[in-house]
């Protein structure tokens, strides 16, 4: 059986695709978030996952407002990244792994989760610099990847306790699955920020503190929030951390917290890191 | 639809915004070509024509007011795609919106590095 070593959980905030591009890891700025990164390449360096389960959200480069899917998961052996608009370098194509696609698919349709299957699907930045975080040295990095995309973009938006247990149910699939890979979580997006409106720069760092300690061995504490609730506490591009719900659902009921970083400012964004292991 | 109580300077982007803001966010969304955004660059007008923009929404884009363009049901992550043309960067944007100087809005976000260590030491196992 396939095993779930836990997960990593980032920001995946576009400058820091600009600020890999120019190597400015060293930079004031920018040192507090990269080096956050340390203890992340070390425990996957001793992990060695086979298999990554990208948790994210699209921000318009794979789907348009025309027709947007609540959940929709890859099935493609291999995801293109492509021209987003605002400048940020294509990476090299990410190896997918269409076998465990499908066998998660089955799975959660059998579990009444209906995703919209993608065999074709362009990955954006929200895929493609966790990534790079993650594997700074590799592109692209050394392992394949299923991305499992959720709509954090137009309303409604799935409730958090709908997150939780889909995660759920795509753990309950790689359990399920006869293989013997190595599988890891990469949730990506948030924490706290808004970038619109007249409350651009919202950041609340006492929820996210909040949101960090209960994704622990508490999400379901998160399900009591209504969507509009997440808005309010987290911001319009707060409600990212959605992926991170449905993420921490994957790794099932025990985990024990390896690592975290918090930094604020990166660009508008309280930017995270976490590191869970499944227990 | 559902009704909720405002959010002070807050428009979740739901049915009434995804419909009304349709021909803008379209637009927006083409963006990502290169091509696309350098036929808009050449002319800007006919762009917007092409792509169905309303009088509102035309008024939005001339006037580069990221507000202006949320009203009209403009959406953040396509907006960023437009605002990447004219070389905006997420500050430019909060502090257009906020009514702040750039190094104003970017001190408002530093503020907030204070709570850093909190969220920080909320993380240790007690």
């Amino acid at each position: 059986m396939s095993k779930i070593l836990g997960s990593v959980s980032t920001s995946h905030i576009p400058s820091i695709g600009k600020a890999i591009a120019l190597k400015l890891q060293q930079d004031a700025y920018w040192k507090p978030f990269f080096d956050g990164f340390h203890k992340v390449h070390s425990w996957i360096a001793e992990q060695k996952p086979d298999v990554v389960v990208v948790v994210y959200n699209d921000h318009g480069l794979n789907f348009f407002l025309d027709k947007m899917p609540t959940f929709a998961i890859g099935a493609a052996d291999s995801y293109a990244t492509a021209d987003e608009g605002w400048g940020i370098a294509t990476i090299a194509p990410v190896a997918g792994d269409p076998k465990l696609s499908w066998a998660i698919i089955e799975s959660v349709v059998e579990d009444e989760f209906d995703v919209v299957t993608c065999q074709e699907m362009l990955i954006d930045h929200a895929v493609t610099i966790p990534l790079q975080l993650l594997w700074p040295d590799q592109v692209p990095p050394p392992v394949k990847i299923v991305p499992v995309c959720i709509n954090t973009v137009q309303h409604p938006l799935p409730t958090a306790k709908r997150c939780l247990d889909f995660g759920k149910a795509i753990g309950r699939a790689i359990n399920a699955y006869g293989s013997n890979q190595k599988v890891m979580v990469l949730s990506t997006g948030g924490l706290s920020h808004q970038l619109d409106g007249e409350r651009a720069g919202f950041i609340n760092a006492e929820f996210d503190a909040e949101c960090l300690q209960a994704l622990i061995n508490t999400p379901e504490d998160l399900t009591r929030y209504s969507i509009h609730q997440l808005v309010e506490l987290s911001g319009t591009q707060g409600v990212e951390v959605l992926n991170w719900i449905v993420g921490r659902g994957i790794l099932g009921a025990r985990a024990e917290e390896l690592h975290r970083n918090y930094h604020i400012p990166i660009s508008n964004t309280a930017s995270a890191i976490q590191v869970l292991q499944a227990v | 639809m559902t009704t909720h109580h405002s959010i002070p300077g807050t428009v979740p982007f739901g049915p009434a915004e995804a419909m009304k803001g349709y021909a803008l966010n379209r637009m927006c969304y083409s963006f990502n070509a290169d091509d696309c955004r350098k036929a808009f660059l050449a002319d800007e007008e006919a762009y917007m024509a092409r792509y169905h923009l309303n009088d509102q929404q035309k008024a939005a884009v001339r006037a580069r007011n990221v507000l202006q363009m949320i009203a009209v049901g403009g959406n953040a992550y396509y907006l960023a795609k437009l605002a990447g043309i004219f070389g905006l960067n997420m500050q430019d944007i909060g502090a257009q919106q906020t009514g702040k100087s750039v190094d104003k809005f970017k001190a408002y976000l530093q503020s907030f590095a204070s709570k850093n260590e909190m969220v920080m030491k909320g993380g240790k196992n007690v």
